[in-house]
């Protein structure tokens, strides 16, 4: 059995629809001045929904439909990070979301039927280990994919992220200890 | 059981017999790039890291910005420069020699067939038009240069076999309306996850640019790669480049498909996707109908900025005007290609029709430098994402289209069908 992640989170739901771009969460137009996450996070969906980056509070939770972090490779985990966001629910998500966001420690869940089940405001509590969905204000559960255990990206995420982990990994390679599993 | 493209490069690149759907295996890369403006030389020296795991292997330029717009970027640049330095990294592109990565690596033969590459932007997927497994990453760059290793989950298989003719760039129907029908038909997310292998008659008939513009525009359909089979077209262009010995890979016929779909391209008109979604494609008739007038045209980006795509323009702008409400941007791919559109006179005519000529960068194509749009703008634009806010402001529109038929709207001021031009 592998050791728990603590990955278990409660908190108030906003909801996305389909294909929330990075573009979205992390404007190009402001790539030029390469400003902090936490200010960049300040413009966050500014173009489809102006204003919700200063009503989020820390411990909310997106529940989205399709295509979730669609496009660009940019580091959107961060940004959503930075806003106090614990964990991202989708019915799907890009795969370069997925993996920027394990490795910045950020967890992620997919899980089939979870948009339609919520209300924004609703209360959700989400264990991005076991993939359970609760919705605590309507009392419904659903299960989404959980991430299998000894897998590279649950290694990455139990490290808190690949800065850490890759630490780890120097710190093997050094000794001649390191094998790619 | 037999493997797919990319089932046979993982298990070639994990040290496996064979892989399947659904395993992570562990890889060894053979190249990888670095960016100018995702800085990793305070991380790589945070972590104490001494050297990287093969100087020659990494590949570095700044293509998103460039030259620098503002003194952050510059600032990054003299970290890269510095990085470049420090860790002995081989091949770097000053400005005035630099290009889109994607473009400029397989010119300069950092990819070979059989490949496995691994690097940043999301448009990594485009070495797949080589005959490689190529996949984009962000915040792992720093993992990949320090270990050369990259943990994968070994993907499904979808199959496209293009079949009949394609009009060509002779006729402006080219890779662009390709891919972007398939995203019209199938969807944004028809390949989240999954490898896309391209296959068919009429995917030998196309040139390299048609096919690279198709790997390139895969992630918009979601996928880890879309890879193409390696022929005499493949091997032409790489003849006398490759630093590495061409490996091609071709599935095994009784390689396992998630699934096979069959597109006839006989006679298919240029697409265009409507805001603002590269699935919202349809073709070009059915919004010239509409009459949408634009603000800018913009032929620029690696999915669309290569000398096929400027000698389409140039037959459609030569001896004619751009539209006085209109601007038409041209930033090539790569400086190499600016170089030869001078060689070949079309930046003159393009100077007599009234095109601005930028150097090479992403630039406005994921709103960033030279020609972002501003409120209520509409843009007609030969590069490959046309989310709301992509290209600068979240009040403008983009109509993601080919060169040909970005070149047809510049003169005529509204979004039109290129082959009115023939």
């Amino acid at each position: 059995m592998a050791e728990k992640l603590g990955l278990r989170f409660q908190g108030r739901v906003w909801k996305f629809g389909d294909n929330i771009s990075t573009d979205l969460m992390m404007p190009g137009h402001l790539y030029s001045r390469m400003l902090p996450w936490e200010e960049i996070a300040k413009h966050s969906m500014a173009a489809n929904r102006p204003g919700w980056a200063e009503q989020v509070r820390r411990g909310d939770i997106i529940i989205a439909r399709r295509n979730f972090g669609c496009g660009s490779s940019r580091p959107a985990p961060r940004i959503l990070k930075a806003l106090g966001i614990t964990v991202v629910v989708a019915e799907s998500m890009s795969r370069l979301f997925f993996r920027n966001a394990v490795n910045v420690g950020f967890p992620v869940l997919i899980c089939a039927g979870a948009y339609d089940a919520f209300e924004e405001g609703d209360v959700a509590e989400v264990d991005a280990e076991t993939g359970q969905v609760r919705n605590l204000t309507r009392g419904t559960a659903f299960q989404g994919e959980a991430l299998a255990p000894d897998t590279p990206p649950y290694e990455i995420l139990k490290a808190g992220g690949l800065d850490t982990y890759l630490k780890d990994v120097i710190a093997r390679m050094k000794k001649g200890t390191w094998r790619p599993a | 059981m037999g493997m797919t493209i990319a089932e046979k490069i993982l298990a070639d690149h994990s040290g496996r017999a064979t892989v399947k759907p659904g395993e992570y295996v562990w890889c060894s890369v053979d190249g990888t790039a670095l960016l100018g403006h995702s800085p990793l030389l305070k991380r790589l020296e945070t972590l104490g890291v001494e050297r990287l795991f093969d100087p020659d292997r990494i590949y570095a330029v700044e293509d998103h910005m460039a030259p620098p717009p503002t003194l952050e970027v510059a600032n990054a640049m003299v970290d890269l420069r510095r990085l470049v330095k420090k860790y002995g990294v081989t091949h770097f592109f000053e400005y005035g020699r630099h290009g889109i990565l994607h473009e400029l690596f397989p010119h300069h033969g950092y990819i070979s067939p059989g490949d496995l590459i691994v690097s940043i932007d999301s448009h990594s997927t485009s070495y797949g038009c080589f005959n490689v497994a190529s996949t984009p990453v962000n915040e792992e760059m720093l993992f990949v240069v320090v270990t050369g290793q990259i943990w994968l989950r070994v993907p499904e298989t979808i199959r496209f076999n293009i079949t009949g003719k394609l009009p060509g760039p002779e006729e402006f129907v080219v890779g662009k309306d390709v891919i972007l029908r398939i995203a019209g038909e199938y969807g944004t997310e028809c390949a989240i996850y999954r490898s896309v292998e391209f296959h068919g008659p009429a995917v030998h008939q196309m040139s390299m640019s048609s096919r690279f513009t198709m790997a390139n525009m895969s992630v918009e359909l979601g996928a880890k790669f879309g890879i193409f089979p390696c022929d005499d077209k493949t091997l032409a262009y790489l003849e006398g480049k490759m630093r590495r010995p061409s490996r091609p890979v071709a599935p095994d016929p009784d390689a396992s498909y998630e699934s096979v779909h069959s597109i006839d391209v006989t006679g298919m008109p240029p697409y265009v996707a409507r805001p603002h979604d590269p699935g919202n494609s349809v073709p070009v008739m059915d919004v010239e109908a509409d009459r949408v007038k634009i603000d800018q045209a913009y032929i620029g980006s690696c999915t669309n900025a290569r000398m096929e795509d400027f000698r389409m323009a140039a037959r459609i702008i030569k001896g004619r005007k751009v539209h006085p409400d209109v601007r038409l941007i041209a930033t090539p791919a790569s400086q190499d290609i600016w170089q030869q559109c001078l060689r070949e006179g079309i930046w003159e005519l393009f100077a007599e029709a009234g095109v601005l000529v930028t150097s090479s960068t992403c630039g406005a194509c994921a709103g960033m430098h030279m020609g972002v749009l501003g409120d209520g703008e509409v843009c007609v634009s030969s590069t490959n994402r046309n989310f709301l806010g992509r290209m600068g402001s979240p009040k403008a529109s983009v109509y993601l289209a080919n060169p040909a038929t970005v070149a047809a709207s510049a003169v005529t001021g509204y979004i039109t069908d290129p082959r009115k031009f023939l």
